[in-house]
């Protein structure tokens, strides 16, 4: 069994010039970090030979809506060697994308877990957020046309008459 | 013991045409089972040994819209499969009916949302809305009966030809 501190000890170990927040909460791991490592990272936690952590249980995101670094995205991570739990998780911030418009974006780790594929998938479908390097991203749920980003705070709960046609009666 | 048994020595009746239709019609409606989600599984209950919805001459679902004339749209129906049940529909030969089974079908139930459709009488026309979240089996097998009887009071009449101008095209080709 692995504490959160000599994992922390260890993530310091292997990115020494990062900043990590690590906290812990009831056997739970929760560990912030910069966008710029997550797929260094995610390499780090699945290889390593003590983590392992294989099963990427789920990827998902948080709007705060109003705050400067808009969507947090949040992994959750699975080691079967360790019987552990972990959450680790960046916020994003708008920037330049590919053709000029602004965007929300953060590489993909389809390359460390296959099954980051849908998952990936999904949080784009919801939120908007581009996966760099993902190699299928397409929306999962709402139709393929479909323009805006249902999860999103400023989207209305009721969606926006009209966007998605009806057959004709 | 069967109906012959009511004809004594004669051997014929006389009705017209429209009542015989209609109550063969309203005693044979094969239902199209358009289960979506959790209400297919109370309509799929219509059917077992307890509540027989064979003793209403309705057991025969099928499974291609083309051999049906009452579809039972039982669940959430989304946007996105909003055009599939209107497709379904269409392939259905007339006359044809609708029960929208259930809160959401009829009106969308407890998903006041973006994703779902607030009632299919927005692109399907419905004969009967049937409520409850489920609706209990026999309450589906009440609404038969209400559809039995309003087809059996139909006439000829009342069913005009569909028009069908892309036949009419090949047709005349
Ligand atoms: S009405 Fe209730 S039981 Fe029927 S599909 Fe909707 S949620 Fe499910």
């Amino acid at each position: 069994m692995i504490s959160a501190d000599s994992l922390s000890q260890k993530l310091i170990n292997q990115f020494p010039e990062t900043n990590f927040d690590i906290s812990e909460y009831r056997g739970e791991i929760t560990i912030q970090f910069p966008k710029k490592i997550v797929i260094d990272l995610c390499k780090f936690l699945k290889y390593d030979s003590e983590l392992e952590f294989l099963l990427c249980e789920d990827i998902t995101a948080i709007d705060w809506a109003k705050r400067k670094e808009r969507f947090t995205v949040v992994y959750h991570l699975y080691s079967f060697k360790n019987n552990l739990r972990l959450r680790f998780k960046t916020n994003i911030d708008e920037s330049e994308q590919s053709g000029g418009k602004a965007g929300y974006s953060i590489d993909s780790v389809t390359s460390v877990w296959q099954a980051a594929n849908w998952q990936e998938r999904e949080t784009y479908d919801m939120y908007g957020i581009n996966f760099k390097g993902h190699p299928d991203l397409r929306r999962m749920y709402m139709p393929e046309d479909f323009e805006y980003y249902p999860l999103r705070k400023d989207f209305p709960l009721m969606g926006i008459p009209g966007s998605i046609p009806l057959p004709k009666k | 013991m069967g109906l012959e048994s009511l004809f004594k020595e004669s051997g014929f009746f006389t009705t017209t045409i429209d009542a015989l239709v209609a109550w063969s019609r309203k005693s044979s409606v094969w239902p199209m089972p358009m289960g979506i989600s959790c209400c297919a599984i109370e309509m799929m209950a219509v059917a077992d040994p307890k509540y027989d919805i064979a003793r209403f001459g309705s057991e025969v679902m099928r499974f291609t819209p083309r051999q049906c004339d009452l579809m039972i749209v039982a669940g959430t129906v989304t946007y996105k499969m909003a055009p599939v049940v209107r497709k379904i529909y269409d392939q259905m030969p007339e006359p044809k009916w609708v029960i929208a089974m259930g809160a959401c079908t009829a009106t969308g139930g407890i998903y006041r949302t973006y994703s779902v459709v607030q009632g299919i009488d927005q692109f399907v026309p419905v004969d009967l809305y049937l409520a409850g979240c489920p609706p209990r089996p026999d309450n589906l097998l009440n609404a038969l009966i209400a559809i039995q009887d309003k087809i059996g009071r139909t006439k000829a009449a009342d069913f005009k030809n569909a028009e069908l101008p892309e036949l009419n095209e090949i047709q005349n080709n």
